[in-house]
């Protein structure tokens, strides 16, 4: 078992290019067990990028990725292992349309951990009881909110206990009304002590459930601070005129 | 003496043989159609290869068939064959070739279509719960392309079984080739008896084709997310 201080994740030197176009520029972070990192910075500086190279979604060029101490990136794991102690949760909110709430969110434990449908369905509805859509479980993605489905596709990731749970943009696509909901559900998320690593927009929310904030721009991490600390005093230049965008003044 | 159209139908053993000639068409489509659904399956998953080489070829390949009247191509296959290379396929096998190739075309284009139709991020969410690339197809990616596809192939179905009539043309004793020589046999005592046969011919494609169509549609409704 890992120690509270310890790093549960960690990225040294990642480095990551679209032909000539560097997106990720030697990033170097280390997450420890029960942490909550918010990621923030303008569209394109590769935050996003960032989480689907940890999930092996993208390849990555030079650099490594640790997960418990052991390489992930060396090719030598199975990426289809690694990612069931990785949970990921995506901007499109993406339950499979062809199978209702409940055998979404069990596809993955009776088929990928090989775990009995009763065991799994049963840990399933106690997570569906906790984010308040028990009633659904049988319902299908169609007949759901958009706010709904994402807090299944929450649902879905973290009925694998991942290790760490990475979520991108998870309420970009969400109309404004939702997006609450879905971040209440990752706020209680985060208290119960789940790491987490959150790509996000929506700087209140980002304030409150980060234990630090990493500010990225142009492929790089500028700055990593506690999050009093980065919305009330940025280090940079940059980020103040990042955060600077989020303010209106009459 | 003339007698009424209809009793032609009745007359010795004619509905039988026209049901017998039915029988000769349903033969050809269905195998036509098998053969379709598995080639043209094949097909379709090449179609959506990157590759250059068989993109080019595959396209040349559905356009040709798309474009060619299906006439043409029972006529290049049943006479063409036999004056340039000598040799020589009945008509029933001409009609099985030449449904089966524009068959595999057609279905290939709509198994491409419903593969390219399913979102990236199903096959990403599919991988992010850690499934191997086989149990996400086998799970996520192939209930939902077969979902859209049953619907379009059904319709390439019924498509198939009432182009069939077109074999005539070559020679082969179907059910509308029944129907012409049952009217011919009675031109001078019946002279009304077309209008009968033909008409039956026209209700038994219907009834044929239509349960498909219904099929079709049902699943459609069923399915639509």
């Amino acid at each position: 078992m890992l120690k509270e201080n310890e790093p549960l994740l960690e990225i040294r030197h990642l480095r990551k290019n679209y032909d000539a176009n560097d997106v990720l520029n030697d990033i170097s972070l280390d997450i420890c067990k029960g942490e909550v990192v918010v990621v923030v910075g303008p569209s394109g500086c590769g935050k996003s990028t960032l989480l689907r190279c940890i999930n092996g979604l993208e390849p990555i060029q030079s650099g490594e990725i640790l997960l418990d101490g052991l390489p992930i990136t060396d090719g030598k794991k199975k990426w289809s292992e690694i990612r069931q102690k990785i949970g990921m949760v995506f901007q499109s909110y993406d339950l499979f349309p062809h199978m209702t709430v409940l055998d979404n969110i069990i596809l993955g434990p009776t088929k990928v951990q090989g775990r009995k449908r009763e065991a799994a369905a049963k840990s399933a509805e106690k997570l569906l009881e906790r984010i308040g859509l028990l009633d659904k479980k049988d319902a299908y993605p169609r007949q759901l909110s958009g706010g709904q489905k994402q807090r299944v596709a929450i649902v879905r990731a973290l009925v694998m206990e991942p290790a760490i749970m990475l979520f991108d943009e998870v309420t970009a696509a969400l109309d404004p009304e939702m997006v609450r909901e879905v971040l209440d559900v990752m706020l209680e998320l985060a208290r119960s002590g789940s790491t987490m690593l959150i790509v996000t927009h929506e700087m209140q929310f980002a304030k409150a459930v980060a234990n630090r904030v990493i500010f990225m721009d142009g492929g790089e991490i500028v700055e990593s601070s506690s999050p009093e600390e980065f919305f009330l005093q940025p280090k940079t230049d940059r980020a103040r005129r990042f955060l600077n965008i989020f303010n209106f003044e009459k | 003496m003339q007698g009424l159209g209809i009793n032609v139908l009745f007359m010795g053993n004619n509905l039988p043989r026209l049901l017998e000639g039915l029988l000769i068409t349903m033969k050809i489509s269905l195998l036509a159609v098998a053969l379709s659904i598995v080639l043209g399956t094949l097909l379709g998953m090449v179609m959506t290869l990157r590759n250059p080489v068989t993109r080019c070829l595959t396209k040349v390949y559905f356009e040709f068939n798309r474009i060619m009247p299906q006439l043409v191509m029972l006529f290049l296959v049943y006479f063409g064959l036999t004056k340039l290379f000598g040799i020589n396929l009945s008509g029933q096998v001409s009609a099985v070739v030449v449904f089966t190739l524009w068959g595999t075309a057609e279905m290939g284009d709509l198994v491409r279509g419903a593969l390219i139709s399913i979102p990236k991020h199903q096959y990403e969410s599919g991988a992010a719960i850690g499934m191997t690339k086989l149990q996400n197809y086998r799970y996520v990616i192939i209930p939902q392309t077969l979902r859209r596809l049953i619907p379009l192939a059904i319709n390439l179905t019924t498509r198939m079984i009432k182009t069939t009539a077109l074999i005539v043309l070559i020679g082969v004793v179907e059910v509308l080739k029944t129907g012409q020589q049952i009217i011919e046999a009675n031109r001078y005592t019946v002279p009304t008896a077309a209008l009968w046969i033909y008409g039956t011919i026209f209700f038994l494609y219907f009834f044929t084709c239509w349960p498909i169509s219904i099929l079709a549609g049902r699943l459609e409704r069923k399915w639509q997310n």
